[in-house]
């Protein structure tokens, strides 16, 4: 079986802080990971591996070329191999030219038979990228999933949505998206890390993946930022001090007036 | 696509056969789009013949499209999208939006693919710059650090899933009229996906994300005990429950209950957090929320600033007695009636 994943590297979120004059982030270009859930998916190809002898695992990751970081922290949790799509062109693609990229490098790829992403991002955190690659792939767009299971040319899938789980039973290939639910990723050995860190990986740009740089980064974007603002956080705060037995009361009767205004509980005397 | 359509399209909730209330703050949106300009707010459903389609027009929505698929059963991912870009390409929407439920998020992205067009995720505030026409979408990005508005300056429609509970449904108008239709298809019965059972959640639990109120405990409930007083709290208030990461990570709540950047997001009318410091990765999941009660001893607690109302002091203490005053009010009140 051919199975691709796609993973992205993201900032470590443990070390946001914001500059207090412009509310600009402020982050440390070093501080990156691979995207937790992409991690999830990983592991789930490498399950598959298992029970699968002769199953290829690709991860596939576009970004800048620091992003080898991340596809060799795939290949230590299980991938055989990567490739990262990166060229000045790619800029400011939006989840849109992000997807015709990576739709075009899975072509490339030869026959998949299984996509893998993450349910979402922990920067982008649309939760597009994965669907909209299936759509341009013409495959089926199994989202949310939480269980997997292979059954010869198909798979069986456990779907987490709002009020319960769905059961689907869906032919390959088909590109899944996967939550956390799925599987408990474990620690790669050291010995894992130590040869991940000696691959290489193969650098695609728009020529490789026979597209014009007009049909990637910014200007096949649809979608334009027009505005970044810091959302107003502090808000107007009524302070009670439950000190003492008379302090815990008037605060206690101070949440029950405000749960009063806001209709939680009926107006009146009781 | 011709730019000549203004109209503003809805995608229906469907969920259990049914269509969900959620629908209605999508509904909504789409009058709020439509302003003072004549443009029609057109609900579609996929998928199931709904009981009462003039709900949605007493709720604002000017034409309702009931789009019959031509199978019987349910249909997965890929004929829904499918119906559903047909459908936009027949009606040329100007707008399209959906909520951002596990269903808008999937059918989204896969028509926005298919029509080529972009699409915002998630966004918390939708508008008309009045200087242009163009949908103005305004969402958190990096984890709720910033907010950011976004465009589709130069293709059609502009497509955009908008986050449950970011509008209040309008108050229903029976005099309201409009038009409701019905478009039936052919689709055949057989796709790549087939959908084989729906187990169906039904713990008695809330649901975080639709809850009105939510109560969430952090690490500074202290104990696993202790953290057990919020679903008293929570039972007293018919409220949901949340946890922050450091109180799953003490094991004191499942992963489910996480509220956060990697938990769930929620924006119920009133929120209250107990020993939760209020840091940026748990804000993310709960800014929104119309009212914010903090119980902290920290006076200097990020939560603490970012509450309508803060109680400080030692947050199991407060908790145990809030619930105790509100079983008092409950049993006067069924005493006095
Ligand atoms: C990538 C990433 C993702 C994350 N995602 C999430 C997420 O989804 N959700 C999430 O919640 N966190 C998330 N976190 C963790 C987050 O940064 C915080 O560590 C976490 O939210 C803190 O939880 P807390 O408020 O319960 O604990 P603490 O930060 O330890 O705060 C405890 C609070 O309780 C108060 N307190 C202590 N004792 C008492 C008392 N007796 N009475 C009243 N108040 C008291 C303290 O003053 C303090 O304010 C994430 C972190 C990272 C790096
Ligand atoms: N630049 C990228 N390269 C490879 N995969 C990506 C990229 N961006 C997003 N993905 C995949 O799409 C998933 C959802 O990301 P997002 O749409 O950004 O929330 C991620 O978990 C990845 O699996």
């Amino acid at each position: 079986m051919n199975v691709i994943v796609f993973i992205k590297q993201v900032p470590g979120t443990t070390n946001v802080r914001m500059d207090p004059a412009t509310g600009a982030m402020l982050r440390d270009p070093s501080d990156t990971v691979l995207n937790p859930l992409d991690e999830h998916a990983i592991t789930e190809a490498a399950k598959i591996k298992d029970g699968q002898p002769g199953t290829v695992v690709t991860a596939l990751t576009m970004g800048p070329p620091s992003a080898v970081k991340a596809l060799q922290e795939a290949c230590a949790r299980g991938a055989d191999q990567g490739v990262l799509l990166s060229h000045k062109a790619f800029a400011g693609s939006d989840t849109i030219a992000t997807s015709r990229a990576l739709a075009a490098a899975v072509r490339k790829l030869g026959p998949v038979d299984l996509i893998l992403a993450g349910e979402k991002s922990i920067d982008g955190e649309t939760g597009q990228v994965g669907p909209m690659t299936a759509a341009m792939l013409e495959l089926p767009a199994v989202t949310f999933v939480r269980r997997l299971n292979l059954e010869g040319g198909r798979i069986r899938v456990q779907r987490l949505v709002e009020d319960g789980v769905e059961e689907l039973a869906v032919t390959l290939p088909a590109l899944v998206t996967v939550v956390r639910d799925i599987n408990n990723p474990p620690l790669p050995s050291l010995r894992r890390y130590v040869m991940a860190k000696k691959m290489t990986f193969p650098v695609w740009g728009p020529e490789e993946l026979g597209l014009k740089e007009t049909d990637t980064g910014l200007k096949a974007s649809p979608t334009r930022v027009v505005k970044v603002f810091s959302p107003k956080f502090a808000r107007s705060t009524a302070i009670f001090r439950a000190d003492g037995e008379a302090g815990l009361d008037a605060s206690v009767q101070a949440v029950i007036d405000l749960l009063r205004t806001k209709e939680i509980l009926k107006k009146g005397g009781a | 696509m011709e730019q000549n359509s203004n109209g503003i399209m809805v995608l229906a909730e469907v969920r259990g056969g049914a269509i969900h209330p959620v629908t209605r703050e999508m509904v909504a949106w789409g009058r709020k789009l439509a302003g003072q300009f004549s443009r029609p707010v057109t609900c579609v459903i996929i998928g199931i013949d709904p009981d009462d389609p003039e709900d949605l027009i007493r709720y604002g929505a000017d034409r309702v499209l009931s789009v019959n698929p031509g199978f019987t059963g349910n249909s997965p991912a890929t004929p829904t999208a499918g119906l559903f870009v047909d459908v936009i390409r027949e009606e040329r929407p100007a707008i399209v939006i959906a909520p951002a439920t596990t269903s808008g998020r999937t059918l989204m992205p896969i028509a926005a693919a298919r029509l080529n067009t972009g699409l915002t995720a998630d966004c918390t505030d939708l508008a008309i710059d009045p200087k242009d026409g163009l949908l103005l979408q305004t969402r958190p990005a990096i984890g709720g650090n910033v907010m950011a508005t976004i465009k589709t300056p130069n293709t059609l429609p502009q497509m955009a899933t908008v986050r449950p509970r970011s509008i209040r449904p309008l108050q229903p108008d029976s005099a309201r009229r409009g038009q409701v239709l019905v478009k039936t298809y052919e689709m055949p019965d057989s796709w790549p996906e087939q959908l084989l059972s729906f187990i169906r959640d039904e713990r008695k639990e809330i649901n975080l994300e639709e809850a009105e109120i939510v109560v969430t405990g952090g690490k500074g409930m202290k104990t696993k005990e202790n953290f057990a007083l919020l679903e008293d709290l929570a039972a007293a208030l018919g409220a949901g429950l949340g946890a922050t990461r450091a109180a799953v990570e003490a094991g004191w709540a499942p992963f489910t209950r996480q509220v956060g950047l990697t938990g769930k997001t929620v924006a119920p009318k009133v929120y209250i957090a107990a020993g939760v410091s209020g840091k940026i990765q748990h804000l993310a999941g709960m800014i929104t929320s119309e009212t914010i009660i903090a119980v902290n001893e920290d006076p200097e607690a990020q939560m603490v600033k970012v509450a309508d109302l803060a109680v400080i002091g030692d947050a199991p203490a407060v908790v145990e007695k809030l619930t105790k005053a509100l079983i008092h009010l409950k049993n006067k009140r069924k005493g006095g009636a």
